[in-house]
């Protein structure tokens, strides 16, 4: 995008060229001053880094090329636990997230039970650590012995991490729905709208739209917290990392499994800036202004 | 590395303290040769020693440091096996128990680039060829055979061979040769189940998620007869000497390796080691060899 567009010039019927050519030299000059700058900057960087005294050791044991490729194999095939956790977790965090966040917002007497237990659940399993959770969930419920249910350590350790997680996001929708102005809800009422249909059909569609970026940046947090698993036994990205490392005294298998985790979460936060960057446009173009 | 633990068989501790001086006397040589001649008595007086702490022995281990390994998790107190074998080493060197200090290290840091903060790391670590290349290591002061522990109730508690254990759901601890082990000669169907720590491991197994934990043998002794009530071990495996024996940890290109190896061969020539290793692993218990 250039200065111009920039500024708008809000579609002027006469550009001066003067202008217009001063404003052409100095975006170049601005572009300019950017690279020499960053690079500058990264050249410096590199070469304080690799003349440091200890810097062969570091590249020996966290970025060794022979390391990495020897230790991806085990680490990719071990990722897909963690996809596959997050996958199921996800959708799972979404509705239980909301059904919370809704249950805390019911207004009728006869639902302060649901309300209380709304408000326990975000309480405690929000202030419980993670790992606790899945301590607690994989080691205690099989140590219980229950007829027909499973102790699988996978099953449980999604499970507690959709505990934790649907606490976080039900608050994330609560903020969204207290978001909506009131006078939405107001409106709505007036129009003849039930306290459900005004939920339904006019709350939450904003709330939720206004609490996409958050969202994405738990379920970002939720792919890594994933690896948290592995203190049940499974044998995750990071696990398998720490398997390699040990046995051969070499980082670089952490480099390896984050290289996995990054890839999936720059895509993710690139899609959230696009959402984002849409929504801003539709909301320009309804004339909001 | 491999974790808590009790009695070994006498041949095993036999086989660790002839191996030990095979290796001590091929390799003391070549690995002080570097710096001297020979590693001489006066090379390595304590006063010459090139220290973390000037005038200090620093000697990292874990934490929590578990039995029979150490005692009470405070290895000051000069209990347990590799407590009695640091205090044995330090004392050879040349220092009083006072001169020595021990510091917290991690298994995950023990092998991190840069200055070391320990001086030796005692920590049951297996030697093999991989790890060499990150650091050093003394020459063996045990050797380990890996053991099965599983249930009594359980349908592989009269596994004989190592075939029988093939359908077994199997847990290790994280970094130990253990997993190798399981990885590597058992091969089982099912992936197998890795833990922070053997803690981890001893949860599983009892509550019934595990059929049974591959552990080094005086462990899965320690577990059996002290932690977990209606365990029983298996049955051991023959002792892989490329993977199953114990040596210090020193930084890459520490100059206290010959020293400490020296000190190594006394404590075997005079029977020391011997002694300290029947004292804290006890030897009176038989356990079958799977094949």
């Amino acid at each position: 995008m250039t200065h111009v567009a920039a500024t708008g010039a809000s579609a002027a019927p006469y550009r001066d060229p003067e202008r217009q050519s001063f404003l052409r030299r100095r975006a170049v000059r601005n572009r300019t001053v950017a690279s020499v700058s960053m690079v500058v900057f990264l050249v410096v960087l590199a070469v304080a880094v690799t003349s440091s005294p200890g810097w062969p050791a570091v590249q020996k044991s966290f970025f060794d090329p022979t390391a990495f490729r020897e230790s991806m194999p085990d680490i990719w095939s071990a990722f897909w636990l963690n996809v596959r956790m997050f996958l199921v977790a996800e959708p799972l965090i979404l509705v239980l997230g909301l059904l919370i966040a809704l249950a805390r917002g019911l207004r009728a007497p006869m639902w302060a039970p649901l309300r209380v237990l709304a408000a326990v659940w975000t309480d405690v399993f929000r202030g419980i650590p993670t790992l606790l959770l899945i301590l607690l969930f994989g080691f205690g419920i099989p140590a219980l012995r229950i007829k027909g249910l499973t102790n699988e350590p996978v099953v449980w350790g999604t499970v507690a991490l959709v505990v934790s997680y649907s606490a976080y996001v039900a608050e994330v929708y609560r903020a969204g729905i207290d978001s909506v102005h009131p006078g939405q809800r107001a409106a709505a009422r007036s129009l003849g709208l039930s306290d459900g249909q005004t939920s339904r059909f006019v709350v939450l569609p904003q709330a939720v739209r206004n609490v996409v970026p958050p969202l994405l940046n738990d379920f970002i947090s939720l792919q890594k917290d994933t690896a948290l698993v592995s203190v049940l036994g499974p044998i995750e990205a990071l696990r398998a990392a720490q398997i390699y490392a040990s046995d051969t005294f070499n980082y670089t298998s952490y480099v390896a499994a984050a290289v996995l985790f990054i890839s999936l979460t720059i895509p993710m936060a690139r899609y959230t800036d696009w959402l984002l960057a849409r929504q801003r446009r539709r909301k320009a173009a309804g004339g909001s202004w | 590395m491999l974790r808590p633990a009790r009695s070994v068989s006498a041949l095993a501790s036999l086989a660790s303290v002839l191996l030990l001086a095979a290796c001590a006397t091929e390799s003391t040589p070549s690995s002080a040769g570097s710096s001297s001649p020979a590693t001489s008595a006066d090379a390595c007086a304590a006063s010459t020693l090139r220290l973390v702490t000037p005038g200090t022995l620093t000697i990292g281990t874990d934490k929590p440091a578990y039995p029979p390994y150490f005692v009470d998790d405070t290895p000051t107190n000069g209990k347990g096996f590799e407590s009695a074998v640091a205090y044995a080493v330090a004392a050879r060197m040349g220092f009083t128990k006072d001169q020595v200090k021990w510091t917290v290290v991690p298994f995950d840091s023990s092998y991190a680039p840069g200055e070391k903060k320990f001086d030796f790391d005692i920590n049951q670590i297996s030697i093999t060829d991989k790890r060499k290349a990150a650091v050093d290591f003394s020459t063996p002061y045990f050797t380990v055979p890996q053991a099965v522990l599983t249930l009594n109730t359980s349908k592989f508690a009269n596994a004989t061979s190592i075939a029988d254990l093939k359908d077994a759901k199997l847990g290790a601890q994280v970094g130990t040769t253990s997993l190798a082990f399981i990885n590597n000669t058992i091969a089982p169907t099912q992936q197998a189940q890795v833990f922070n720590d053997t803690a981890g491991a001893k949860s599983s197994l009892s509550n019934g998620t595990l059929d049974a934990i591959v552990v080094d043998l005086p462990t899965a002794f320690y577990i059996s007869a002290a932690e977990i009530d209606g365990s029983k071990v298996v049955g051991q495996f023959a002792v892989d000497p490329s993977a199953d024996t114990w040596g210090l940890l020193f930084g890459k290109g520490s100059t206290l390796v010959g020293c400490a190896n020296q000190a190594l061969a006394q404590l075997a020539s005079s029977g020391d080691l011997a002694k300290i290793t029947a004292q804290w692993l006890s030897t009176d218990v038989k356990v079958p060899v799977l094949q």
